[in-house]
């Protein structure tokens, strides 16, 4: 047995702990034998609050591709999570197919939404860009409400639910969410990231340097579009009812997608599974207080303007102002721009 | 033949000609200096060559075939890379990543990006500073990042705005290296706008003199500067005769 040898199988080694390590498959695997381990924990109600933050984090992700990695700020993310829930369920209300198929079938609807949005809104940037998704969204919800023949209109669609208990939807939900995450990951550390943040940090530097931007802002549109209507189906599939006023919801839906990012921590990996988390928590909160009403939503304001101001990164993007007092200082790197100056 | 060629190119903002009826032949593996008082719409050029805006008539010419009106990133695949005078870094990416977005271009594998990138950086001097955030990084080295993404682009055509404003003399000497070299070793034909005289005379093989939007006198650098209408542009007509 020789020295080089066993550095060499203590290196491997290492790597695979840190492969294992990192911090998303500790998440996954805590998350997935937590109802085998703790399920004396676990009632339905924590079920539930699990399972929406999954499902948040799915929408949040799914926003801040293009929001935050892209730059691209829609406030009209309901269009594609209500189109992605609808497909589900005029698949079983019109067709008596199972609403199931809507996890993928709306998701592919809902890009071909997008390359109309897209094909619309891209040709404005910044504020311009948000208002005409937020003006889209709006008249798909009115159009659902409105066009009772074919959606069934404010009477909205119930479907059947699959199973009764939560456990079947916990699983199938954190599946969801961890494909959307290796998926994002995935695609932010390929060339389509790169030129997804090139194109957030200056557009005209980005098509110079080559970029088709007006095609890669497309791109990170569809992947955006595509995970947000999977969250919608699910959705449709996990409540068994749906009306356009839920899922097309501007407050309820887009506004509260964008809080999510931003709260967690607008182009960062982790930042909306953690806004998810804080969200539903203080949601939860709220609704546990008798007088509070709906002053969840005023709270949510309150919060959006704390973090703008001391912590525009997000809670994960600027984790080491909230944390930092717990570490040592650590010694400033001698940086190359001061090192090498005469 | 010309690597590029542009044909009566007028170029209108409103009722003012930025540029008018201005013509001119690059040859391969030259150095052109394009110079002239400010205003005289010498970025103008730039921006009409790549096509951010569109001339209002005339033609862009590159290796001969019409470019004149092809979206600005198809003219970048096309072979002609360009920086930008206010310099445009990618400010929340490392100067290694800034790098690496434009050599995706050719090289759409992240493994060979990066290689690539970290040889632009080290033919351009930036590799000490490949974890700097683009926003972080100082003036002269925001030029020289500007250079390494259009290298990275593998362009046949360079065109420089202003890479040497606002250096200091040990960094202008550097940077009139580099372009030197990126010429001579690359073989890239280069364009380049410059105010700083001692570089603009030492590396333009020949210069274009633009005044109000009209070229008004082409030669090498010994022909341009005893130009009557050079001198006047330059520094008014008393001199001019004296």
């Amino acid at each position: 047995m020789s020295e080089p040898n066993a550095a060499v199988r203590a290196n491997k080694l290492g790597d695979f702990l840190k492969e294992l390590g990192s911090a998303f498959w500790i998440v996954v695997a805590v998350l997935a034998l937590l109802p085998l381990v703790g399920g004396f924990l676990l009632n339905d109600y924590i079920y539930h609050l699990i399972i929406l933050t999954l499902m948040w984090s799915i929408m949040g992700m799914a926003w801040n591709l293009l929001g935050g990695f892209t730059g691209q700020v829609s406030f009209g993310h309901a269009a594609f999570f209500g189109t992605g829930a609808y497909t589900g369920g005029m698949l079983a209300f019109k067709l008596g197919i199972s609403a199931w198929y809507g996890l993928l079938l709306g998701g592919f609807v809902a890009v071909a939404l997008a390359a109309v949005i897209g094909w619309i809104c891209f040709r404005l940037r910044g504020p311009y860009f948000a208002l005409a998704t937020l003006a889209v969204a709006e008249i798909l919800r009115l159009v659902a409400n409105n066009w009772v023949d074919f959606t069934n209109g404010p009477m909205g669609i119930q479907v059947q639910r699959t199973f009764t208990t939560k456990l079947p939807y916990y699983y199938i939900v954190l599946t969801l969410a961890a494909v959307t995450f290796l998926v994002i990951r995935a695609v932010i550390a390929s060339k389509l990231g790169y030129y997804f943040v090139a194109i957030r940090e200056d557009q005209d530097a980005a098509e110079a340097m080559g970029i088709p931007t007006a095609r890669y802002k497309r791109i990170s549109l569809y992947f955006s579009a595509f995970f947000m209507a999977m969250a919608g189906a699910f959705y449709m599939v996990y409540m068994g009812y749906i009306d356009p006023h839920v899922v097309y919801a501007l407050h309820d839906i887009s506004i509260i997608t964008i809080m999510v990012a931003m709260v967690g921590g607008v182009a960062t990996f982790w930042g909306p599974p953690v806004g998810a988390l804080i969200m539903i928590l203080i949601g939860e909160l709220f609704r546990r207080l008798p007088w509070a009403g709906t002053a969840h939503l005023t709270f949510f304001g309150i919060l959006l303007i704390v973090i703008i101001i001391f912590m525009p990164n997000g809670v994960v993007g600027d984790a080491h102002k909230l944390f930092g007092f717990l570490r040592k200082p650590v010694p400033k790197a001698p940086s190359p721009v001061t090192a090498e100056k005469p | 033949m010309a690597v590029l060629e542009s044909v009566d190119v007028t170029r209108f903002f409103g009722g003012l000609a930025a540029v008018s009826n201005v013509s001119f032949q690059v040859n391969p593996g030259e150095i052109v200096g394009l110079i002239g008082p400010n205003g005289a719409g010498k970025t103008t050029i730039f921006n009409l060559i790549n096509n951010y805006f569109s001339p209002t008539s005339g033609d862009i010419v590159f290796q001969g075939e019409k470019i004149t009106g092809l979206p600005t990133h198809e003219i970048c695949k096309r072979g002609i890379a360009r920086t930008f005078q206010v310099v445009k870094p990618f400010r929340r990416m490392s100067v290694l990543e800034n790098i690496m977005t434009s050599a995706f271009l050719r090289y759409p594998k992240a493994e060979e990006a990066r290689e690539k990138a970290r040889w632009c950086l080290d033919y351009t001097g930036l590799l000490a500073y490949q974890d700097t955030l683009g926003r972080s990084l100082p003036l002269g080295q925001r030029k020289r990042l500007e250079i390494a993404r259009a290298l990275a682009t593998e362009p046949k055509l360079l065109l420089l705005d202003e890479t040497c404003a606002g250096l200091n003399p040990s960094e202008l000497n550097e940077a009139i290296d580099i372009i030197r070299k990126i010429n001579q070793d690359l073989g890239i034909t280069i364009i380049i706008i410059e105010h700083h005289m001692k570089v603009i005379m030492s590396i333009s093989h020949r210069i274009v003199v633009l005044h109000h939007g009209q070229k008004i006198s082409e030669g090498t650098p010994q022909q341009v500067v005893s130009s009557p209408q050079v001198v006047e542009a330059y520094l008014g007509e008393k001199y001019a005769a004296g």
